[in-house]
């Protein structure tokens, strides 16, 4: 366990020393939603059916953004292998970068998005439900794009097969987020939205780490 | 961790028989047969090429052996890995180093990933063995490759091991770090540890074993021609 928060400890400091990366995701995401109303025109009604979805899918390709670092520096510099060499098993530690990851990543978008959401028009009754969509789906975003970013670590142009290799398993997160949220600006019950949200997430706690260790067993080979 | 119960009454500690490493489709060595006992030393000697690393990745469980086992204290390496894992300290051609973060942030966390409960004094004992104290602070960017190098060896004092596999850890010391190298390797091996490096150049190892890696080569491939690739 200690050596989790260690794991969590190092990669936080790193993103805070290194900045770029962190907010490269925010700026990214605050600069392609504004966008938006730019091409879709100032038209309220428009927006206000589409806010859910654009901040949806901003989010989701904003986090793929920083995937492709997220273990290719440790690769690169030798310190996977000594990580493959502790006395424990490697996936807690992958747990630890993937919380750091989600850490310095997506809550910077949580905390931008309900700013955004005012300026595409989003009802207030979806603000709520937007934020709790986002705090159930990023992590499982994280979760599978570490998954992602270990199968093609070591790839060339491995940031373009990673897009093509997760964004797929991205779709049912995205269906259901914007379901949640659209459910709940009509006024609709969110439940069964938010807990299949959860179930995806949940699923993807155990499974995730599983097999992004077995892909950086292969890399490190 | 305490120096472990694993150093016992076994003759040879790390054992290896019948050993045979491929990289990609062309093997490496084969047959080979290797015997170290408690403080013990290994060097391995052999032109570029000849599977120095390999032999020291296999020992250390990152690379799958093709064929044959490694046994500690007369366990199969293959049975656990992770057990295995925390027996060992390897320092390997690059430093795993972060550049943004300090010599002793560096140190620490290599220490505390090793053992949790490691003590801070410790991590300052094995800064002060390598002279990096008077570095501590400083981002291991403004490092020299040799400095960099005394950091990654400063990682085998800080946390207990007691198997040791070093990949030409003299690259960039000066003489006088050489001669703490030396030093190390030997306190080490005086409390019952192992120790496996391979170098080119002359580290003064009393009683080391010597291993030739080039007698392991496969017959029907000339060494001359292995030499022309450098496998890391």
């Amino acid at each position: 366990m200690s050596r989790l928060w260690t794991m969590v400890q190092r990669d936080l400091r790193l993103a805070l020393r290194h900045g770029s990366d962190s907010l490269t995701v925010v700026g990214f995401f605050v600069l392609t939603v504004t966008l938006f109303p730019f091409g879709l025109g100032p038209e309220s009604n428009l927006l206000e059916r589409t806010s859910a979805g654009i901040l949806w899918v901003t989010a989701l390709l904003a986090s793929m953004l920083s995937l492709d670092r997220l273990f290719l520096s440790d690769y690169e510099d030798g310190s996977l292998e000594l990580m493959a060499l502790t006395p424990t098993s490697l996936e807690i530690l992958v747990f630890g970068k993937i919380i750091a990851h989600w850490l310095t990543t997506a809550l910077p978008v949580i905390v931008a998005a309900p700013i955004l959401a005012l300026l595409l028009h989003l009802q207030a009754d979806g603000f709520v439900t937007l934020l709790l969509t986002l705090l159930l789906g990023t992590p499982t975003l994280s979760l599978i794009g570490a998954m992602g970013a270990a199968l093609v670590l070591g790839a060339r142009r491995g940031g373009v097969l990673l897009s093509l290799l997760i964004l797929p398993l991205y779709v049912p997160v995205l269906i259901f987020a914007v379901g949640a949220v659209d459910a709940a600006v009509q006024g609709l019950p969110v439940r069964g939205h938010l807990l299949i949200l959860g179930g995806l997430l949940l699923a993807a706690l155990p499974l995730a780490p599983l097999a992004t260790v077995a892909g950086l067993r292969q890399a490190v080979e | 961790m305490a120096m472990p119960m694993t150093i016992s009454q076994f003759p040879a500690l790390l054992h290896a028989e019948g050993l045979a490493c491929r990289r990609g489709e062309r093997l490496i060595f084969e047959g080979l047969r290797l015997n170290v006992p408690e403080g013990g030393a290994l060097l391995l000697l052999g032109p570029n090429g000849s599977g120095k690393s390999s032999l020291l990745r296999v020992l250390a469980g990152l690379l799958r052996a093709h064929a044959g086992s490694v046994h500690w204290a007369g366990r199969p390496l293959a049975d656990d890995r992770e057990a295995h894992a925390g027996r060992v300290h390897y320092v390997g051609h690059q430093d795993a180093l972060k550049t943004v973060l300090t010599v002793r942030e560096n140190l620490l966390f290599w220490s505390r990933l090793q053992d949790p409960d490691v003590s801070p004094a410790r991590v300052e004992a094995a800064l002060a063995a390598m002279a990096l104290a008077p570095l501590a602070d400083l981002p291991v960017q403004l490092l020299s490759a040799g400095q960099r190098r005394r950091l990654a060896l400063a990682r085998l004092l800080a946390a207990e091991a007691p198997l040791w596999l070093l990949d030409e850890p003299s690259v960039g010391l000066d003489l006088a770090s050489v001669g703490r190298l030396e030093a190390m390797l030997a306190a080490h091996r005086a409390t019952g540890g192992v120790v496996v490096l391979s170098t080119h150049v002359d580290l003064d190892l009393p009683d080391a074993q010597i291993l030739q890696l080039d007698h392991f080569v496969p017959k029907f491939r000339p060494i001359a021609e292995m030499g022309q690739e450098a496998w890391l």
